[in-house]
């Protein structure tokens, strides 16, 4: 399989990739790793005129953590996550999602940015990134702006990106002493999407959670959270009992379709399991016992 | 519209130089254009993993890298492994523990196993079964293949060798 014919340009910089996106608007397509965008070239669902390169660009390659968060680089592979000391320590929950995408390869080239921009419904980074109130900075040829998690998806494969804007990094803002997060996700196989997931990140004050979010992945056309369930847990004591109510209140969030990765009731029976054990694994973390 | 690149891709060591289509996949250029067929194409879409290479020292599933991509890079494919007449570590373990059967994915595998055994010298059962969570054998013959990388990682570390 080929892609259609297209004209490959590698941008200079940041700023020409912009220029170059805003001049050719909806015939040009960014590569960053290529493991969404070659594919849908393959198979011809996308048959883009021009092919904007980004990947050799240095200025979005970082990874650091800085006193407002953790700053990742539009360029920043999935394996980086899966492999960063700094972010198994910080921030689990991006571990527990870099890890389980796609294969070791596809690890090794696909960015969580391009799994971003690409808005699968059942793609991994969407609920992580709501549940850590990400903020995805952007640049267009006339201005730069900052758009935050929760107004990125719009619908499924559809973000609030214009055209001509570049997504340049991610701010990770800081996670509190006492908090902890999980990313749980049932897949059909190794390696596939999800047929429903479940990111959450909380904080403790003693054994009383003082925040809480949750989101759902795979269930309906853009991530969603779970707000509802989350009220029933904030200034509580999570209790066995409060487990399972929180773990049936997230029902009413989802709205997923039944396709081949499973039947609408399937899809909601299995939330119910992904968000206990997520919020298992989120209060060992928060409490430092995991 | 122009659809052709130049590129400088260096593959086993040895700088290659082409005009190619844009579209051109790594997989059609290590094979048509440099006759390089021991990576093998299975599926075509990035499942199997049978056109697993090392770009830059990380494993990668040609079918779905651009050959543009892998401009000023470095390639490693199976046939980039062994040194003169002897088999690299992996090729002779996969032979020594029957970690092959019709042999098709074994080039996949093996380059998947470089990846792994380049960063995680003492591997486990678990390692290497995660390792290769993304390259398929219809032969199902998986057993063999873990227990060949498990052995290779042995005879490296008794042979104060390197994946390399």
């Amino acid at each position: 399989m080929y892609p259609a014919k297209f004209e490959y340009v590698r941008a200079k910089s940041v700023a020409e990739a912009a220029h170059l996106l805003e001049e050719h608007g909806d015939e040009a397509l960014v590569l960053a790793g290529g493991q969404s965008l070659i594919p849908l070239m393959k198979f011809r669902l996308s048959t883009p005129k021009y092919v904007i390169d980004i990947s050799r660009l240095s200025e979005l390659s970082h990874l650091q953590i800085t006193e407002r968060g953790l700053l990742v680089g539009a360029l920043t592979r999935h394996a980086q996550l899966a492999e960063s000391a700094a972010v198994a320590e910080h921030y689990p929950i991006m571990r527990d999602a870099a890890a389980d995408i796609g294969d070791v390869q596809v690890r090794n080239l696909g960015t969580i940015v391009g799994d971003l921009a690409q808005a699968d419904p059942a793609g991994d980074w969407g609920p992580v990134i709501l549940v850590l109130n990400a903020e995805i900075n952007c640049v267009g040829t006339r201005q730069k702006r900052t758009i935050k998690a929760e107004e990125f998806f719009v619908d499924s494969y559809t973000t609030a990106l214009e055209p001509g804007e570049l997504i340049t990094e991610l701010l990770i803002p800081s996670a509190g002493v006492n908090s902890g997060g999980a990313y749980v996700k049932l897949g059909r196989r190794s390696g596939d999407f999800a047929v429903a997931s479940v990111a959450l990140q909380l904080e403790l004050t003693g054994d009383v959670v003082r925040s809480c979010s949750i989101a759902l992945g795979g269930v309906a056309p853009t991530p969603v959270r779970a707000v509802q369930a989350e009220r029933m847990i904030v200034g509580h004591v999570v209790s066995e009992e409060r487990m399972k109510e929180v773990a049936e209140m997230v029902h009413d969030a989802a709205a997923p379709i039944s396709d081949a990765r499973g039947s609408a009731d399937y899809k909601q029976a299995m939330l119910k399991p992904l968000v206990r054990k997520a919020l298992a694994i989120a209060l060992k973390r928060a409490k430092r016992e995991a | 519209m122009k659809t052709r690149v130049k590129i400088r891709v260096k593959v086993n060591g040895e700088t290659t130089e082409a005009r190619i289509e844009s579209r051109l996949l790594l997989v059609d250029y290590l094979r048509e254009e440099l006759g390089l067929t021991g990576t093998h194409v299975g599926c075509d879409t990035s499942n199997c993993g049978a056109c697993t290479v090392i770009m830059d020292g990380r494993a990668v599933k040609s079918c779905t890298v651009l050959a543009v991509q892998a401009d000023r890079r470095e390639i490693t494919t199976i046939e980039g492994l062994a040194r003169r007449d002897e088999l690299h570590v992996l090729q002779k373990a996969f032979w020594e523990h029957q970690g092959l059967q019709c042999g098709f994915c074994t080039p996949g595998m093996i380059m998947a196993a470089v990846d792994l055994l380049g960063k995680n010298g003492m591997p486990t059962d678990s390692d290497v079964r995660s390792a290769i969570a993304g390259n398929l054998c219809r032969c199902t013959g998986y057993n063999t293949i873990v227990e060949s990388v498990l052995a290779a990682a042995v005879a490296m570390r008794e042979g104060g060798r390197t994946v390399k």
